[in-house]
């Protein structure tokens, strides 16, 4: 076992974890945030992705001590105060789900992506999505679920802070600026 | 599914690294990004005893100027590299091969020093590094040594590097006033390639003076394409191109799998060179 | 009247999907649950000499592990098989754990029981089979040759059942004929790919002798039936949940030997038996589709009008015999006619036993064969013939109407083909898409187009009872509704049918909604659950609106059938002075004499004042037996950018018009036709589960089973034509398998059509860059 400090939708906790819990595991089993859900188990399907750092990353192909000292934000962390994100509710309006068993993962690369694109085309959109996969939608809805959501965030200034592109691959937390605030 | 279960180390220095691996034995792995070593982990096709994690190494990122050359820290990820500005001219090649690896998530965690030590002959930078004629650093217990990227892949996930050395560092010569470019193909966005292709032109006058194909995927090991590019040399248009990518069958026959045929593969290498040179060129 | 009908309401559904909040199986725990992990046969066909559990219990976390043999007392039947087609069809023995022989890689024989799932993955590792490897066969061909190896002893050989059905004289339609078309085609194995991988929670009440399971599936109701029989439980002692379902497409439509292992052993162990499959996993043990070799043959007169069908297929079963598998061909089995005309009809179709994974239904179920087989042989006699793809169709449709006689035998509920094809032709443009691939051809363009049609009719609304009686289907195909008002005035409708990503949630308060004149917001779903849901019969096969949907509409019209007695009675009027709008009755040329159905819920709850003879409460039960299968049509067309250099297939633009009849749900039903097209565009372009001889799965996971992202699909062109439906009273047909059954032969069709200059007349799925690439190189003499 060994002992981590992982901060999860600006919650930070401390748990101890075995080496080889994946860090999907970690945020399913230990911390009871199941909305990240597994598909797969080659790092194919993207069912699971977080961002990590405000990165997206396959929660299944990372060890959870590897997070150790890591900013995650799961899809929990997405909505605030009952308010869906820019992103949940383009899914919504636009139909972009149907067993929704992808879609965490669907929302949180597209929350990712815009992060550093923040006004993609459709061909964009999808090669952005190219490690997610869905078997419901056809992906149709879901591509213009992300462009509506994209401009959603652009309309509301809901900024996605992060994936800076620096070198050192770290990027900074993602936040939402709200009046001026930056909300973890 | 779930790893075996192993050792987890997390040093602070380079240092102790290397001492935790040479403790570790044969069984010992260092763990960057993760992203070659976890997945065959998960099914249980790799089972090291002791993982020593050196993603705490942040003296290992970066990209760095030196003059003549371009060094990469072994812990940069293909995203970064991908937006390094330093990486222009020759050296645009690794950023440009960085941005096509896997998908998004996957570039935000894999590795340089990961994926080339891992040395799948289906991964896209070491065709760029043998282009490039790229050197990797790889640091021992006896310190450091320089290992011609010509050099350095040895077979099927197979590298020069000894189970006790830690890549630590991609050398680059910069190159200015060449074009370069890399080209891929498979069946969907995010699957390794089935064959790549990686050039680096320079012309003069409107013909080519000089070019370096690298191959992914040909073989066991990346390759150099070396009779195309003697053939290259002094080409000028279309046709002379298409002539000289026909000689890529001089690199050897390819391998058969599940993917492609190795008549299939070469075809596709003869197209792809076609096309790579072509948009570097244009 | 309808205010939400045919409104593309956003789904209730979402909200918890969205936020993470959803309930999917692997999510759920309970105190003191354990978790289980199958060993499994790496072998295509082994026998078992002996199971060796002693390493697996000495490690840490083990509870237990068994053998098939340790295991046989717990099952009173075996897996079951519910749909004999024929009098001596063979059904083999199969058990949850195999007891002496393992027939396909991943059968299991041996199950371990941990604290965690950690623990009992390792220990499974520490199982020791001796195994005697027998020898095996993967695909239909071999399995028919006379020396094949027989994947069950105790039979002759692996022929599984023949199946035959014929109308009109097959043999005069070809003898009068002036031409014929023989077609050959693969259609090749299929992973359905569910994004969610399957997972079973059985919680037992050991002293109530009760079990609750919480199981993947999209029939929680054939389930809970069946289990009781495997495990010899009364039935009423079993609940089977649904939660929610990460979608199924065929592949959770079964009852697994998973689900009645986690049972058995909750039993045994009396602690809550959770297991969860990995993908890779489930690649092995879970059904996969298709798998089929098909021969069709047209007769036909010169102007290219069909006569006569004569098809005969050979059908992989796998390895066993799963849920409803010997039946799925012939539900293609009578519409290798398509939406076509003609005299005589013959199909004939055997069962192949192999050492595989069990097949079953995948999306469409026997229907994408059989139009696929239809709509590239009509392809390949336009060319023949000379004429246009378009051309021949219109030659050949049925004639618009009512119960329309088709050569396969069904009477088709409402057909109107030809306006559905020109409205295709006119969204795409076909006039210029044509002109441009005339024109890259003329110019020898490196990248070809190609147009592909396909003119589609299905079968849904599964089924009138009577019509499965015939077929041998061992279970009825009606399904249930219960409507209840509250005394709150809300409406709870509970239904028979189990959606796992279909919306039924949404569709159903649409209709409720608007029959009972009640906000859509007061209205609740209940489904899922068989102590919540009593009856039903789930949901597969397109049938959940057409049957399930018009059991809720008619136990809706029989709520305001109650209440409108009520309201009279109260009133003091007679029922018929009464006109019922938006949810409230007035007495007519009187306005504000009115009774809202809230308030008769009320009234009806207090019972303080009720007509003679009526029960207190407002709420009836509807089982509805569809009179027909409903038949959905509709017109597909792709276009197709070839790369000549790599063979590279891009899909550059997809048109669909369906008829799926009325619409409840505009924005849901197109949700369905994408995600249709996409799976039926893998299997065209991208999807095979491909086995080496030795019964290896070699596309074992997600790397090599090649399901489509974004990246590689368009966007696609939808449009409707409406012809409703005289099979029940909304006039609905069904839409969740049509674009599937429809997108296949478009793509291939087009793939065809761009190098059909070349002579190429045929190019096998899925069309693989290599594949197409040989093909344009052996079309030109070897030069590509």
């Amino acid at each position: 076992m060994r002992r981590i400090s992982v901060t999860v939708n600006g919650v930070r906790h401390e748990a101890d974890v075995e080496p080889r819990a994946l860090l999907v595991y970690f945020l399913r089993e230990q911390l009871g945030l199941t909305g990240t859900n597994v598909g797969c188990d080659t790092s194919s399907c993207g069912a699971c992705t977080v961002l990590l750092n405000g990165q997206s990353i396959k929660a299944c192909t990372a060890l959870a001590v590897q997070a150790d000292g890591q900013d995650v934000t799961t899809i929990e962390g997405l909505a605030t105060n009952g308010t869906l994100h820019p992103m949940q509710q383009a899914f919504h309006d636009e139909h972009g789900l149907q067993c929704g068993f992808c879609t965490p993962g669907m929302i949180m690369a597209s929350v990712g992506y815009l992060s550093e694109h923040s006004d993609p085309d459709e061909a964009e959109v999808r090669e952005a999505l190219e490690g997610n996969l869905c078997r419901c939608t056809g992906y149709h809805n879901i591509v213009r679920a992300v462009l509506e959501g994209a401009k959603a965030m652009r309309d509301s200034e809901t900024v996605v802070g992060g994936g800076n592109g620096a070198a050192d691959g770290s990027g900074v937390a993602m936040g939402r600026v709200r009046e001026g605030v930056v909300v973890p | 599914m779930i790893p075996a279960a192993f050792e987890y180390e997390r040093p602070s220095s380079l240092d102790e690294a290397l001492a935790l691996l040479a403790d570790g034995g044969d069984d010992a792995r260092p763990l960057a990004g993760g992203h070659s070593l976890l997945p065959l982990m998960r099914l249980r096709l790799a089972r090291p005893t002791l993982l020593v994690d050196i993603g705490g190494l942040n003296d290992l990122r970066y990209v760095r100027d030196e003059g003549d050359q371009i060094a990469i820290g072994a812990l940069c990820t293909h995203h970064a590299l991908s937006h390094a500005p330093e990486l222009s001219g020759g050296c645009g090649l690794i950023a440009e091969v960085a941005g096509q690896i896997g998908d998004p998530q996957v570039r935000h965690r894999g590795t340089i020093g990961g994926s080339v030590a891992h040395a799948d002959p289906a991964s896209d930078l070491p065709a760029a590094l043998l282009a490039l004629d790229a050197e990797v650093v790889a640091q021992g217990p006896g310190g450091s040594r320089s290992i011609a990227a010509a050099d350095f892949f040895v077979g099927p996930l197979m590298s020069a590097l000894e189970p006790s050395e830690i890549l630590t560092e991609v050398r680059v010569a910069k190159r200015e006033g060449c074009a370069s470019g890399y080209q891929k193909f498979q069946r969907r966005a995010q699957d390794w390639a089935i064959v790549g292709v990686a050039a680096v032109v320079e012309s003069d006058g409107g013909s080519i003076s000089n070019a370096a194909i690298g191959l992914t995927n040909m073989s066991g090991t990346p390759l150099r394409a070396t009779a195309v590019e003697e053939a290259l040399a002094g080409a000028a248009d279309e046709g002379a191109i298409a002539e000289a990518a026909k000689k890529v069958s001089e690199a050897g026959t390819p391998f058969a799998d599940a993917n492609a045929s190795a008549e299939f593969r070469l075809h596709l290498a003869e197209v792809l060179i076609r096309r790579v040179i072509a948009d570097a060129m244009s | 009247m309808t205010k939400y009908v045919g409104g593309g309401v956003p789904r209730k559904e979402d909200p918890e999907l969205l936020t993470g909040q959803g309930t999917f199986v692997e999510t759920l725990t309970v105190p003191g649950m354990l978790h289980a992990a199958l060993v499994r046969s790496p072998y295509g066909a082994a026998r078992i000499k002996s199971v060796d559990t002693s390493a697996a219990l000495e490690a840490p976390g083990v509870v237990a592990a068994f053998s098939g043999e340790d295991l046989a007392d717990e099952w009173a039947a075996g897996l079951p098989m519910a749909w004999p087609v024929t009098e001596d069809i063979r059904i083999p023995d199969h058990w949850p754990i195999a007891k002496d022989v393992a027939r396909y890689v991943g059968d299991g024989v041996a199950v371990v029981v941990a604290t965690s799932r950690t623990a009992a993955t390792d220990a499974a590792e520490l199982v020791e089979v001796d195994y005697e490897e027998l020898p095996t066969v993967v695909d239909i061909e071999s399995a028919l040759a006379e020396d094949a190896p027989r994947v069950h002893e105790s039979m002759e050989n692996n022929e599984c059942y023949t199946w035959t059905h014929a109308t009109g004289d097959i043999d005069e339609a070809f003898a009068k004929a002036d031409l014929t078309v023989t077609c050959n085609y693969t259609q090749p194995r299929l992973i359905p790919n569910a994004m969610e991988p399957r997972a079973v929670l059985a919680q037992p009440s050991p002293a109530a002798g009760e079990f609750t399971v919480w199981s993947t599936t999209q029939i929680p109701h054939i389930a809970k039936v069946l289990l009781s029989m495997i495990l010899g439980i009364p039935e009423s002692k079993v609940r089977v949940i649904a939660p929610d379902v990460g979608g199924g497409f065929g592949s959770k439509l079964n009852v697994y030997a998973e689900e009645a292992l986690c049972v058995a052993l909750a039993r045994r162990l009396g602690a809550p038996i959770k297991w969860v499959a990995s993908r890779s996993e489930g690649y092995l043990a879970t059904i996969h589709g298709r798998d089929q070799l098909q021969e069709i043959e047209l007769a036909a007169t010169r102007e290219g009008k069909i006569l006569g069908y004569r098809v005969k297929i050979l059908a992989n079963m796998g390895a066993y015999l799963q849920l409803v598998a010997p039946g799925v061909p012939l539900l293609g089995g009578f519409l290798y006619c398509g939406s076509y005309g003609g005299e005589a009809y013959h199909f004939e179709c055997t069962g192949v036993f192999t050492n595989t994974t069990p097949t079953d239904a995948y999306r469409g179920a026997g229907r994408p064969e059989a139009t696929f087989a239809i709509e590239r042989a009509i392809d390949t006699l336009a060319r023949k013939v000379g004429v246009d793809p378009a051309e021949i169709r219109k030659r050949n449709f049925l004639p618009t109407g009512e119960m329309v006689e088709s050569p396969g035998g069904l009477a088709f509920d409402t057909t109107d083909y030809e306006p559905n094809l020109d409205r295709a032709l006119e969204v795409l443009d076909y006039g210029a898409v044509s002109a441009e691939r005339d024109k890259r051809r003329e110019e020898g363009a490196s990248k070809l187009l190609g147009i592909g049609l396909s003119t589609y009719v299905e079968m849904c609304g599964l089924a009138p009872s009577q019509v499965l009686a015939s077929l041998n289907y061992g279970a009825g195909g009606w399904d249930a509704a219960t409507v209840r008002m509250l005394p709150t005035g809300k409406a709870e409708v509970v239904t028979g049918t189990s959606p796992h990503g279909q919306g039924h949630v949404t569709s159903w308060s649409q209709i409720a909604a608007d029959a009972l004149g009640v906000d859509i917001d007061d209205v609740e779903v209940l489904h899922g659950d068989t102590h919540v849901a009593p009856h039903g019969m789930n949901t597969y096969g397109s049938r959940s609106l057409s049957v399930g949907g018009i059991a809720v509409h008619e136990a809706c019209g029989r709520v305001v059938d109650k209440a409108r007695a009520l309201a009279a009675h109260l009133l003091e009027v007679s029922p018929d002075d009464l006109e019922f709008e938006d949810g409230t009755f007035s007495v007519k040329g009187v306005p504000d004499r009115t009774q809202s159905i809230q308030e008769l819920a009320f009234a009806a709850w207090t019972a303080h004042s009720l007509p003679e003879d009526t029960e207190p409460g407002l709420e009836a039960h509807c089982v509805w037996d569809p009179p027909n299968f409903t038949f959905p049509f509709g017109s597909h067309i792709c276009v197709v950018e070839i790369d000549t250099d790599t063979g590279e297939v891009d899909v550059v633009r997809y048109v669909a018009v369906d008829d799926c009849g009325n619409v409840i749900n505009p924005t849901i039903v197109d949700g369905q036709v994408h995600g249709g097209i996409a799976q039926g565009v893998a299997a065209a372009l991208y999807e095979e589960a491909v086995y080496s001889e030795d019964g290896t799965l070699e596309t074992s996971t997600m790397i090599n089973y090649l399901v489509p992202s974004a990246a590689e699909l368009p966007s696609f062109e939808l449009d409707r034509t409406v012809t409703p439906s005289n099979s029940n009273p909304l006039g609905v047909k069904g839409i969740g398998e049509a674009g599937t059954i429809a997108s296949t032969p478009a793509v291939i069709n087009a793939v065809v059509d761009a190098l059909s200059h070349m002579g190429v007349e045929d190019v096998a799925m899925p069309a693989t860059p290599e594949r197409v690439w040989r093909t344009i190189r052996d079309a030109n003499g070897g030069a590509a």
